[in-house]
């Protein structure tokens, strides 16, 4: 559970760290040979995967609830979602906890790797496509010397009718 | 200090002033009314008058002002009740609760309504007194929107005109009352009175203050600020202080009056003891002492009630509460934890920590106990709103109905409370727009002309049954059966009555031969159905054709805690709510039966229940798929029976509930989640809709008329 320990303390530093208003802190996070990144203020906490009751008749990627501190949290695979080949949990499998407005989601991610501040002449606009990924869950690319960003609207990403993690219709 | 802190507080008890006087105005009887009610019913709307004076709720306290001149002529006598009267007042009260809940918004409330509430009150006063009251009420009438100040001025003034002769030096003792909001009740006290003579500290600050309003008044506006046991008023002489009148002595008057049964006797009665407390105060003393039996029951009688119980209740907002809940819940949770942790010690030699954890145990379950009865509420919160309804529905549907209450004080969560009384209110419409008859049909059939509605409440097990029963025609088997036809709905002449009287819950079904206004649009028992099974509770009806309906609803004391019986299919654990477990056992191959090819029906003492292979339904895939190795749980929803096949019985126990939904979304077949002992979730199946589920999964048409077929799989 080393790299959770580690990971949770960028995350602190990065919270402490007080930087320039205009650029903004990305959580960096690798599925597979990608490397992706979410906006730090969405991220309320890193751990390990463990203990994910299934749910049945759901998605392949929504991997189930688990018990986070007294709240049932729903466990979303990013890998499952993109299509990723092998996908393995295991004591480097993290999931990261993101606030969604008032909902709490874990998503399962390869790794996390580092916190980085991006000024927004470092952010590109995404591409007009998308096959497996709308480009609306997109807030851009970012780029930094040889390495590419994508950046991920969580909010969007995981409000989405087809993440099927919300009710759409009322009851 | 800003007084608009105050606002709430007034809002509050002004509310349930209002309630008190709504209870009491049902409760008078119109031929003969009980003095001590009339009182009851005069004092809240003095005191509400003078709180809305305090805080400058100008129409709130002109429309009181009316129906407290009305009122205090009512229970002089001067004014006859008649049950039209009484149809007034209820009206100008609910105009009261308009203007509050204005005001609680912050808005101005409605002038014209407020306009013609006041010119039907003036007009009855003319009509009913003659002359002299009428000329008097537009007189006391101030312009709309003077200030505040000038405002209170009129409630002093207008108080000033009926004890004007009264006019006494009254010694005002504040008690442990802080600098800041003294200075705020002694400016109140200037409106009331002219002040004397202030001094004192913060202990004991002494006012004395020359004033016609008498020391209940003044107690009534000042209990919007500080408590009874905080105020102490005392008549002073001139030239001696005699604590004669103390606050808690603060109704001579009413002793007396009760003692009289004679109307006119007593409001002279009335004016006398006042004209003796002022005068010789020293004199009322004795009269109290000398009737120590009459005094609990002045003091126990009307709104003054209220301002005692403050003592024994504390107001707690209901998130704080919550929290409360939820941290014990917390706490359960790590208790089982420890235990399970504990379980795999050596009991020998840990003999001191085992025996720690078992009253660890103990106590945390009388804590979440304790806990939760902090939520629970009487039932009479929900039945108390009905006699109005009843009273005003009966009036406009010209039938004479009776209604009974059972088992009002039968306690229950307050958010099953709240999302009861919708329901609830619509049985009560449909009983007695449908049910009960127009009183010459009832004495055509040999029923009094009166009919009677019941509304009951009782504890059976683990919840609450609550009844609505009416006296009416009951259902119609073959205008049901006719309806259902030509609504589509499948039906068949030899259905049983149960199955018949189920088809008013299908949506858009009414068999009201005319819509009115109060029922009959067929928007109803669908929706009644759905918000009860919402709140983990179901709806039976009985009925009997031309001696009634009785229509049960069956509901869990409260949503937070199940108790449930855990099981095992495959590697996966779920509770059962136990409520739902009828009995569980190992089926033999003899019993089981097929229908249709693939439908496995299990035949139970001459009963053939449905099978729901849960790990079927639930994909689970390391379980057990022979039946025979299974063991089945006999579990019932929805009032149907089904056999469940799981692979193990884990065992009983409490849990939490916890909503899946605050973060996920509903899930088919599932109610609810929880955590278990060893911290990881587990699942609360939802016994009707886990049958739904297994029918759409197995690709079987819905063949159960009953069950709505518009229903879609939400994945």
């Amino acid at each position: 559970m080393t790299a959770v320990s580690q990971a949770n303390a960028q995350l602190q530093q990065a919270n402490a760290a007080n930087l320039d208003a205009h650029s903004s802190e990305f959580l960096v996070f690798s599925l597979g040979e990608e490397e992706y990144a979410v906006d730090i203020l969405k991220v309320q906490e890193i751990r390990g995967y463990e203990n994910v009751t299934r749910i049945a008749n759901a998605p392949d990627f929504i991997k189930g609830v688990t018990n986070l501190r007294g709240v049932i949290v729903p466990i979303v695979d990013l890998r499952i979602k993109f299509h990723l080949d092998n996908i393995e949990y295991g004591g480097q499998t993290v999931v990261i906890v993101v606030n969604v407005g008032e909902r709490v989601v874990g998503i399962v991610v390869d790794g996390v790797s580092d916190v980085m501040t991006l000024s927004p002449d470092q952010i590109k606009p995404a591409p007009e496509f998308g096959v497996t990924m709308s480009s609306d869950y997109l807030s851009g690319l970012g780029s930094l010397e040889d390495r590419m960003l994508v950046l991920v609207d969580i909010d969007k990403l995981l409000t989405s009718e087809e993440m099927a993690l919300v009710d759409k219709t009322t009851h | 200090m800003d007084i608009t802190d105050f606002y709430d507080t007034f809002f509050e008890e002004a509310e349930e002033l209002l309630g008190d006087m709504e209870r009491l105005l049902l409760e008078l009887d119109v031929d003969e009314p009980d003095a001590e009610e009339l009182n009851a019913i005069f004092r809240a709307a003095h005191s509400i008058k003078g709180g809305a004076g305090t805080f400058g709720f100008l129409v709130l306290q002109e429309t009181t002002h009316i129906l407290e001149n009305l009122l205090d002529h009512t229970r002089r006598g001067e004014l006859t009740l008649r049950r039209d009267i009484v149809d007034t007042f209820l009206e100008a009260k609910d105009m009261l609760h308009d203007q509050l809940n204005a005001y609680r918004n912050g808005e101005e409330p409605d002038q014209e309504a407020f306009e013609r509430i006041c010119n039907t009150l003036k007009q009855m006063a003319l009509d009913e007194l003659g002359g002299s009251e009428g000329e008097k009420a537009p007189k006391a009438k101030p312009a709309p929107t003077p200030e505040p100040v000038e405002e209170a001025e009129t409630t002093a003034s207008t108080d000033d005109e009926s004890t004007e002769e009264q006019e006494a030096t009254l010694c005002v003792a504040l008690l442990n009352v802080a600098e800041k909001d003294r200075g705020l009740l002694v400016e109140e006290l200037e409106q009331l009175g002219s002040v004397i003579e202030q001094h004192g500290d913060d202990k004991r600050y002494e006012v004395t203050l020359k004033t016609g309003v008498s020391g209940e008044d003044i107690e009534a506006v000042m209990c919007f600020i500080i408590d009874d046991e905080q105020l102490e008023i005392t008549t002073v002489n001139a030239s001696s202080q005699e604590p004669a009148a103390s606050s808690t002595d603060k109704k001579p008057d009413e002793p007396k009056q009760a003692a009289e049964p004679d109307e006119a006797e007593a409001a002279e009665s009335v004016s006398a003891a006042k004209a003796e407390t002022s005068a010789t105060p020293a004199a009322s003393a004795p009269t109290k002492a000398a009737q120590p039996a009459a005094k609990p029951q002045a003091k126990s009688s009307g709104g003054k009630a209220k301002g005692g119980s403050g003592e024994s209740s504390l107001r707690v907002p209901v998130d704080k509460v919550d929290q409360i809940i939820n941290l014990v819940g917390e706490l359960i949770i790590t208790q089982s934890m420890l235990d399970q942790t504990a379980s795999e010690i050596d009991g020998i030699t840990h003999t001191a920590l085992h025996n720690g954890l078992n009253l660890l145990q103990r106590n945390a379950r009388d804590l979440q106990e304790a806990v939760m009865s902090i939520r629970m509420m009487p039932m009479d919160y929900v039945f108390s709103r009905f006699p109005r309804l009843v009273r005003d529905l009966a009036d406009k549907l010209k039938k004479d109905v009776e209604l009974v209450t059972e088992g009002k004080s039968t306690e229950l969560d307050k958010s099953l409370i709240e999302r009861i009384i919708d329901p609830l209110t619509h049985l009560v419409r449909n009983s007695l727009d449908h049910g009960i008859e127009s009183p010459d049909v009832r004495e055509a059939k040999g029923k009094p002309r009166g009919g009677k509605l019941t509304l009951s409440a009782q504890h059976q097990g683990g919840n609450i049954l609550i009844e609505v029963i009416d006296d009416g025609a009951g259902l119609n088997r073959a205008k049901l059966l006719a309806k259902a036809e030509s609504n589509g709905l499948a039906v068949s002449d030899n259905m049983s009555d149960d199955e018949v009287w189920q088809l008013i819950f299908a949506p858009g079904f009414s068999t009201a031969e005319q819509v009115s206004d109060v029922s009959g649009r067929g928007v109803g028992m669908d929706v009644v159905k759905r918000n009860i099974q919402a709140m983990g509770g179901h709806v039976e009806i009985l009925s009997r054709e031309g001696q009634g309906t009785t229509t049960r609803i069956v509901l869990p004391l409260t949503l937070a805690i199940l108790d449930g019986m855990s099981i095992k299919v495959g590697q996966e654990v779920f509770i059962l709510p136990l409520g739902t477990v009828l009995e569980s056992l190992q089926p033999s191959r003899d019993d089981l039966y097929t229908m249709a090819g693939s439908d496995q029906l299990l035949k139970v003492r001459d009963e053939y229940l449905p099978v729901i292979a849960l790990h079927q339904v639930l994909d689970i895939e390391d379980a057990r798929t022979e039946l025979t190795e299974c063991i089945v749980v006999i579990v019932q929803g929805e009032g149907r029976r089904y056999a469940l096949m799981v692979d193990d019985l884990i065992g009983q126990q409490q849990v939490v509930v916890k909503n899946l939904e605050t973060n996920y979304r509903k899930v088919p077949g599932i109610s609810a989640a929880t955590i278990l002992g060893d911290g990881s979730v587990a699942l609360i199946l939802d016994i009707a809709d886990l049958h739904r589920l297994s029918r759409r999964k197995t690709g079987q048409p819905t063949h159960n008329s009953t069950k709505p077929t518009q229903e879609v799989l939400t994945s």
